[in-house]
């Protein structure tokens, strides 16, 4: 612990902890809904995930180990500076590893290792409103919620359909929570999208647009679709060239000026561990 | 035999001003209604008031559900009226851009009502909506193009597809020749009575048209300052009127 | 099964000075199923009016006029709507039709509305226009653009398709040659022979011989001036 003269406990005071906790109490016993919650401003900018580092810090107790990813990857700017704000303004031990971690915050990825019940996902959400392209105005997307008037989102993938052949949403793919919300997922992969229903419990922070939501643990998570254009989570048609997986979501890196690629797992953690563990087994 | 629609009392006030009062009338099935009236005579007012857009002060509109008899409109929970609103009853606008997504292909277009219902096919979705374009009269090469492409002849026929394409039994039509050219609105006028006498179907037309409504409406109210002067059989009211004002409405008409 | 009792109607023109023309008085009128009346007078003399005082096409100021058991008069628009449909068909001397409806159908609408199968009603359409002798190449086109004796049998086989009741003939025989006149009038008389219930209005002489058991002078029910 240190600085504690300085910082509260994980930076926000206990009243703003706890008026978070008590939009995600509220979140997870509606899950999908979206809980307006009120934001604070953050020492980082929008965008960088204020909605994420404030749920974190609502959730974090002092025993906790944290992990944050970005894009699947701990090293990268945005994962490096939000751990290394909780180190200094919570002081609790940090994690690259999935398996260790009891709270990891993460942008745009859910991570390859199934999660636990004992750990908490936190999301950073750009945009929580998934009726907002079709329906601009929010007074109409509530009430669209509040009497399942979900029609227009199957207008939208109608169009993908309609323009590409198939459905060519490929991130931040809409899902039916529980047989009731309509949610955005976060800018994740649709490959992502079937991890939703998973033993841990998944919390959304969108900090410029002050919501919060939630899936509790064993929550059915739908993707939306059609009956002749079933929902398909599909990838790159690569195994990862590091650690040979074909069952993980991939990066495609350009490698020279020649059109040369590869593709490597986005989950950094999770390609270290089985080349580690082939290694091992060498 | 039970009406439709049954209008009792309707009055709308803004502030000190009347919108409309004292309207009431019978609607029943495969009628068509017209309402005539000068800008400012309360027509919009009152089709707004019926169709649910706007809350009149008094009154109530009485619709023959389909399950569950003669219910007040006005006072039906919202989520009733919206789910009326997008299956029994049908809204078209003057102007196509306040009925049509512009960003949405024709046949997204179409298809969003029964999408709104539940379909859950593309296929037959988009077999649908091709029969409905069709009906109208639109190319089916163009179902993939939106509406922003079309004229605005095709727009308003788009509009009466997208809204008839879930088989309703109501359809509000807002001066839906008004902004067309004369070939194209004949066209139009065709197009409906033979969608509204196929389909059966019972409609309330405002215009300012009186050819439109000799065309198109079994009976005509005539409306003047918020109130409804002369109502009638059309071709009676048009032939025959009574009140001072539908006489000069009618003695106004250009011949040619 | 048309009944007219002292039926009065004046016209009231207010945007000159709400003078009012009296133009009937005291009307009063029988016809019998299987009989056919017409109707006689100077132009002017109210014929047309009473015509369209009897489908409801003018409002009457008083009186009755029974057309089976409803009263024209008093009817509710929607009743009128029904009466038109099913009891009472009225052939004009124009033709007011929507441009772009072949003939064959504008001829078959009477019987669509009232729920018959398409197919029926057009092959009672086609019946009816070859019998007026409206040649076949036609009945796919809008009749806006005939002549005027085309348009005319157009309206009658339209006012032929249904088996009306009570049929109101304005001048059907106007405008139209020996053989297709001669064609008119066989169809006015099987519908008497049907037991229908004719009243019209009919300039030919030899057409009033021929089907009209009756004639009522309207002069008579001509309001006196002042």
């Amino acid at each position: 612990m240190t600085n504690d003269a300085q910082y509260n406990f994980a930076y926000l005071d206990e009243q703003t902890k706890r008026m978070i906790r008590r939009a995600i109490l509220k979140g997870v016993a509606i899950p999908g809904y979206q809980v307006p919650f009120a934001s604070r401003e953050m020492p980082m900018p929008y965008g960088w995930g204020t909605g994420g580092v404030q749920v974190s810090a609502a959730v974090l107790t002092p025993d906790d180990t944290f992990k944050v990813i970005d894009q699947g990857a701990d090293d990268t700017t945005n994962a490096v500076s939000i751990r290394r704000f909780f180190q200094k303004t919570a002081g609790v031990a940090v994690t690259e590893r999935t398996s260790e971690a009891s709270v990891i915050q993460t942008r745009h990825r859910i991570p390859e290792e199934p999660l636990r019940e004992d750990q908490i996902l936190v999301y950073q959400v750009p945009i929580p409103e998934p009726l907002r392209f079709l329906e601009p105005r929010e007074s109409e997307t509530r009430k669209m919620h509040s009497l399942q008037e979900y029609g227009l989102m199957h207008v939208k993938l109608y169009e993908d359909i309609t323009r590409h052949g198939q459905i060519a949403t490929s991130y931040a793919y809409p899902v039916r929570v529980e047989g009731r919300y309509v949610m955005d997922p976060s800018p994740i992969p649709k490959f992502d999208n079937p991890k939703l229903e998973m033993d841990a419990i998944q919390l959304f922070g969108a900090g410029r647009e002050q919501r919060i939501y939630a899936i509790p643990p064993h929550t059915s998570v739908a993707s939306l679709d059609f009956d002749d254009h079933p929902f398909d989570p599909a990838k790159a048609d690569h195994p990862c060239v590091l650690c040979g997986t074909e069952e993980s979501y991939l990066d495609e890196v350009i490698t020279d000026d020649e059109g040369g690629r590869m593709f490597v797992c986005s989950d950094t953690d999770f390609c270290r561990s089985r080349q580690s563990h082939s290694e091992a087994r060498r | 035999m039970i009406p439709l629609l049954s209008v009792n009392g309707i009055e709308k006030r803004y502030g000190a001003r009347i919108g409309c009062k004292d309207v009431n009338f019978d609607l029943y099935e495969g009628e068509v209604m017209g309402i005539v009236g000068e800008s400012g005579s309360g027509k919009s007012t009152l089709l707004n008031c019926l169709a649910g857009h706007l809350a009149p002060d008094h009154g109530e509109v009485l619709f023959a559900t389909r399950h569950d008899g003669m219910r007040n409109t006005l006072t039906m929970s919202e989520p009733e009226r919206r789910m009326l609103a997008r299956t029994d009853w049908a809204f078209v606008h003057q102007n196509p851009r306040d009925g049509l997504r512009m960003g949405v292909s024709a046949g997204g277009n179409v298809g969003e009502r029964l999408m709104s219902i539940g379909a859950r096919h593309y296929g037959q979705i988009r077999q649908t909506a091709g029969e409905w374009l069709d009906r109208v009269e639109i190319a089916e090469d163009r179902m993939d193009d939106r509406p922003s492409s079309f004229s605005g002849g095709m727009q308003q026929r788009l509009q009466i597809a997208r809204n008839l394409v879930t088989a309703p039994r109501l359809i509000f039509m807002d001066e839906p020749t008004g902004g067309l050219d004369v070939s194209v609105q004949a066209r139009l006028l065709d197009l409906l009575r033979g969608l509204v006498r196929q389909m059966g179907l019972s409609a309330i037309i405002v215009t300012h048209d009186l050819a439109v409504v000799r065309l198109l409406a079994d009976r005509l109210m005539v409306m003047k300052g918020g109130h409804v002067v002369e109502s009638g059989l059309t071709d009676q009211v048009l032939d025959d009127p009574q009140h001072a004002y539908t006489q000069l409405l009618v003695s106004s008409v250009l011949q040619v | 099964m048309i009944q007219v009792e002292s039926l009065s109607k004046s016209f009231t023109l207010h945007n000159q000075g709400a003078a009012v023309i009296p133009v009937m008085r005291d009307a009063e009128l029988t016809v019998k199923p299987g009989e056919c009346v017409a109707l006689t007078g100077a132009s002017g003399a109210g014929k047309s009016t009473l015509m369209r005082m009897i489908y409801g096409n003018y409002l009457s100021d008083s009186g009755r006029i029974w057309i089976g058991g409803t009263d024209v008069v008093t009817a509710r628009p929607h009743d009128i709507l029904a009466l038109r449909r099913e009891v009472m068909g009225y052939v004009s001397q124009f033709l007011r039709v929507v441009p772009r409806v072949s003939t064959l159908d504008v001829v078959a609408e009477p019987l669509t509305t009232l729920g018959q199968e398409v197919e029926a009603a057009q092959a009672r359409a086609r019946e009816l226009l070859t019998r007026l002798n409206i040649p076949e190449r036609l009945w796919t086109l809008s009749p806006t653009t005939f002549s005027g004796g085309e348009q005319q049998r157009v309206n009658i086989a339209r006012g032929f398709a249904h088996d009306y009741p009570v049929l109101l003939l304005d001048e059907p025989t106007a405008s139209l040659d020996a053989t297709n006149r001669d064609v008119v009038m066989s169809l006015i008389e099987e519908a008497k022979m049907r037991g229908v219930a004719i009243l019209g209005i009919f300039h030919d002489e030899d057409a009033r011989t021929r089907l009209c058991d009756r004639e009522i002078d309207v002069t008579r029910f001509t309001p006196v001036a002042g």
